[in-house]
């Protein structure tokens, strides 16, 4: 199995990287970007052959130390990996 | 007073704490490696700040994994004196000692400069010896410096913030406020007291020759809450 992790800032907390970026985007002349927000990206490959056990040991993974409750949140994508299906 | 100053791979402040404890100060100090778990009776531990495992993944957020901060958790919760500086307030923030989390700064720029500070609670053992509202002027050095809590958390950083940034006569603003911190929060205390966060460097502000002394007023407030409690003990 594979976790595909995807973590951003929360709503309202000011994304200073994204709004750079933004602004770096008007520079090539995409006016039309509203607006951005940079995040990570994490890829896990697990031992599991549980979809559901591996969401949740990859949630715990994710409150203890992946993401930061306060500030960010995430969202996990479990996919079967070639070797396993 | 015996003091222990933790050391991580990455930390670049542990040696201007030890030197202005020992030399300065005329304390006891250790330094703890971060593989340890044994604090070494220390009275007081200083978490200070640097690149702890290079900021990876967040700053603080590896470090809080470490065995000495297992150490350093159950002596905070036991009612050990702990003061975290800069990457060493990111690290307690990370570990859950204190309210809170710090992000990039709003101008997205390092900023390295001196700033003033207005004392916002003296009830701490950390300020003891300063006054409500005094201003004291210690340098910032820092990135990630941006103080912000979830909504749950307003109410308790308002009660908790024992420093803010502010001007020469200790107003408080948004202009003045150097990265965007929620409500110029430049340190924050936990709900017992003991322990201590924040992001300006008292430590490089605690000599004459360097050209600030403000600094040694948090250090020489702990020491004075230690000597006051085994007086009284």
């Amino acid at each position: 199995m594979q976790a595909k992790i995807y973590i951003k800032l929360k709503h309202g907390l000011l994304d200073v990287q994204g709004k750079t970026v933004k602004g770096g985007l008007d520079s090539l002349g995409f006016g039309n970007v509203h607006e951005v927000r940079v995040g990570k990206y994490i890829e896990i490959d697990l031992d599991h052959t549980d979809a559901a056990a591996a969401k949740a040991d990859v949630e715990k993974m994710c409150e203890k130390l992946l993401s930061n409750p306060v500030i960010e949140d995430y969202r996990i994508d479990i996919e079967a990996t070639a070797t396993q299906s | 007073m015996k003091w222990g100053v933790v050391v991580f791979p990455g930390s670049n402040c542990d040696q201007d704490c030890v030197h202005v404890l020992h030399e300065v100060l005329k304390q006891e100090v250790v330094e703890l490696w971060h593989q340890s778990d044994d604090l070494q009776g220390c009275d007081a531990i200083v978490v200070p700040g640097g690149f702890s495992y290079g900021d990876y993944l967040r700053c603080g957020a590896i470090a809080k994994l470490s065995p000495i901060m297992q150490a350093v958790k159950a002596f905070a919760e036991q009612g050990g004196l702990v003061i975290g500086i800069c990457n060493g307030f990111q690290i307690l923030l990370e570990s859950g000692l204190l309210p809170g989390a710090l992000l990039p700064n709003a101008g997205l720029k390092f900023i390295c400069e001196f700033v003033y500070l207005r004392v916002e609670r003296t009830d701490t053992p950390f300020t003891q010896n300063l006054q409500k509202g005094q201003v004291i002027r210690i340098p910032i050095a820092h990135y990630d410096g941006r103080y912000s809590v979830s909504a749950e958390q307003e109410t308790a950083a308002n009660h908790a913030a024992v420093f803010r940034y502010c001007d020469v006569d200790g107003n408080v603003s948004e202009a003045i406020n150097p990265n965007g911190s929620y409500q110029s929060i430049a340190g924050v205390v936990n709900a017992q007291g003991n322990v201590l966060g924040l992001m300006p460097h008292p430590e490089r502000a605690a000599e004459a020759a360097l050209g600030e002394t403000d600094g040694r007023l948090l250090f020489e407030s702990m020491i004075n809450h230690f000597e006051q409690a085994r007086a009284t003990s």
